[in-house]
């Protein structure tokens, strides 16, 4: 490759992908081999190499999602080698790049596997069950009228960092996919601990805790035990103190809420 | 449904039975350890004996017993519950799982350790509960004082029991299993309740680190020590180390 590092060597990989045609017929692990991959490429480039082997064979490509490859939009998600977003702490799938491999490994690709997330096709999974627990409460309802003052409403500025910290999450589903459990409460607790810090997600507040979690109970997520793997996956590093606001949002809610049903 | 039922059978409901239940428990676990440290004063079973015959005849602790049913009930039966649930939510699973990587051992295995613990539950209470409250074949205490005279003496059934090699290791292995179960398990009870400040959290952690050392190791000595140092009435043996002698001796 022009301008790259003369001193780094070419790799041969040994790739174990998950194939599958579509949702309803069972897949399996294929082999394929892949030479001369530099170690400056990125996971997803080493795919694109792959694919485009496959296309000159005349072979399907391997489906597998992404979008941005820039670690911000979540698309990538690949389990790799047992591990969401492979063994690179702190980074998406696009942001993984070679170097971390060496020459003559072997490589296990995976989809996120959990119910609530079926597979689409080979590595890409569908994860609107996600959208539809942000449907259920992860918003705040903005009225019609004059714009308010920017600084109208005051926002200490460690309450507003907190609330970043927990709006940094990318929806990629590592939590879900590294859970024993496939369970979807570091997502849900990161958006419910976002808006319930902020004096905006104030007068949802109640309402948004019950409903998510019925939406997400309802979409078959596992509960969460603690385990912490999700944490440790989270490629923008959400925390587990959100599940414990998430508990208390949820208990607070349904002690004190109006709601019967 | 009700409100009430539906939250408690939610993911995070099913979690508030777990962690309530099972913190409830680990006050029950000092109080049967401080109690049973009577096993180690010298004097031929009386205080351990006055103790349970208080235990067992006393109308708050029999009503505070029932507590513990429902505690120990609604522990497993949760359990159970969200073992089933957590396993559904995954039909099919990894070629490659490395969760080793990014969590502890104790904390994925809650359920196995688990029934570890229940399976010496079923033997302890037979032996010791069942025998002392229903089956009633334990020997008196006998000796001078009249009252005291018609307890039953269950220290010489506990004593007689740690002189089985059998019984003694499913108490150690019962108490590892126990000891590794609060590791997760008292952190995790506070969590799920959401009392997860980062002030006090690393606090709560290693009290219950503490918490899991201390009480699985004091009900492991029991067993041991009675194996290991004294004959089936209890008496010390002669050929123990003399620290030991002398440390009994204090007693």
């Amino acid at each position: 490759m022009a301008g790259s590092n003369p001193n780094a060597k070419p790799m041969n990989l040994t790739l174990n992908v998950w194939r599958q045609p579509n949702r309803t017929t069972e897949g399996k692990i294929v082999e394929y081999k892949v030479k001369d991959i530099s170690p400056e490429m990125s996971f997803l480039e080493m795919l694109d190499v792959l694919n485009e082997d496959l296309l000159h064979a005349g072979q399907d490509p391997v489906a597998f999602d992404h979008d941005c490859r820039e670690g911000i939009c979540g698309s990538c998600d690949l389990f790799i080698n047992g591990r969401s977003h492979g063994p690179e702490k702190g980074t998406t799938t696009c942001q993984l790049h070679m170097r971390k491999f060496s020459d003559g490994d072997t490589i296990t690709i995976e989809p996120w596997r959990a119910n609530a997330f079926p597979v689409n096709k080979d590595l890409s999974v569908d994860r609107s069950a996600f959208d539809r627990i942000i449907q259920a409460g992860g918003y705040v309802s903005v009225n019609t009228g004059g714009v308010p003052d920017g600084n109208e409403i005051a926002i200490p500025k460690d309450i507003a960092d907190r609330a970043f910290e927990a709006a940094t999450c990318i929806a990629c589903g590592a939590c879900v996919a590294a859970c024993k459990n496939a369970s979807a409460m570091l997502f849900v607790s990161a958006k419910v601990s976002q808006l319930a810090l902020l004096p905006q997600g104030k007068p949802e507040r109640k309402t948004r805790v019950e409903n998510m979690i019925a939406q997400m109970d309802k979409e078959g997520f596992g509960a969460c035990s603690n385990i912490g793997s999700c944490a440790a996956e989270c490629p923008v590093g959400i925390s587990l103190e959100n599940i414990a606001i998430l508990n208390r949002e949820y208990i607070s809610a349904k002690a004190t809420s109006n709601n019967l049903a | 449904m009700s409100w009430i039922t539906k939250t408690l059978t939610s993911s995070i409901g099913r979690k508030i039975i777990m962690s309530v239940t099972g913190l409830f428990l680990c006050t029950f676990l000092v109080v049967h350890l401080v109690g049973n440290l009577q096993l180690f004063k010298h004097d031929g079973g009386a205080a351990f004996n006055a103790y349970s015959h208080f235990m067992g005849t006393n109308p708050i602790i029999r009503t505070i017993e029932w507590g513990l049913v429902l505690g120990f009930g609604f522990h497993i039966y949760e359990a159970f519950a969200l073992t089933r649930r957590n396993k559904a939510a995954r039909g099919h699973g990894y070629a490659q799982w490395k969760a080793e990587q990014n969590s502890e051992w104790t904390s994925r295995n809650m359920g196995i350790l688990g029934t570890i613990i229940l399976i010496f539950l079923i033997v302890h209470l037979y032996n010791f509960f069942w025998r002392a409250r229903f089956a009633g074949d334990l020997p008196k205490m006998g000796g001078a004082d009249l009252e005291m005279a018609d307890y039953d003496n269950l220290y010489l059934a506990v004593v007689s029991s740690f002189q089985l090699w059998w019984y003694v290791l499913l108490y150690v292995a019962a108490q590892i299993s126990l000891g590794y179960h609060l590791w997760h398990g008292f952190r995790s009870g506070f969590q799920t309740l959401g009392l997860n400040h980062r002030k006090y959290m690393p606090l709560i952690k290693y009290a219950g680190y503490v918490f899991a050392v201390v009480v699985s190791a004091g009900f492991a000595s029991m067993p041991l020590y009675f194996f290991l140092f004294t004959n089936e009435r209890g008496d010390v043996v002669s050929n123990v180390p003399a620290f030991i002698q002398s440390v009994a001796s204090a007693f």
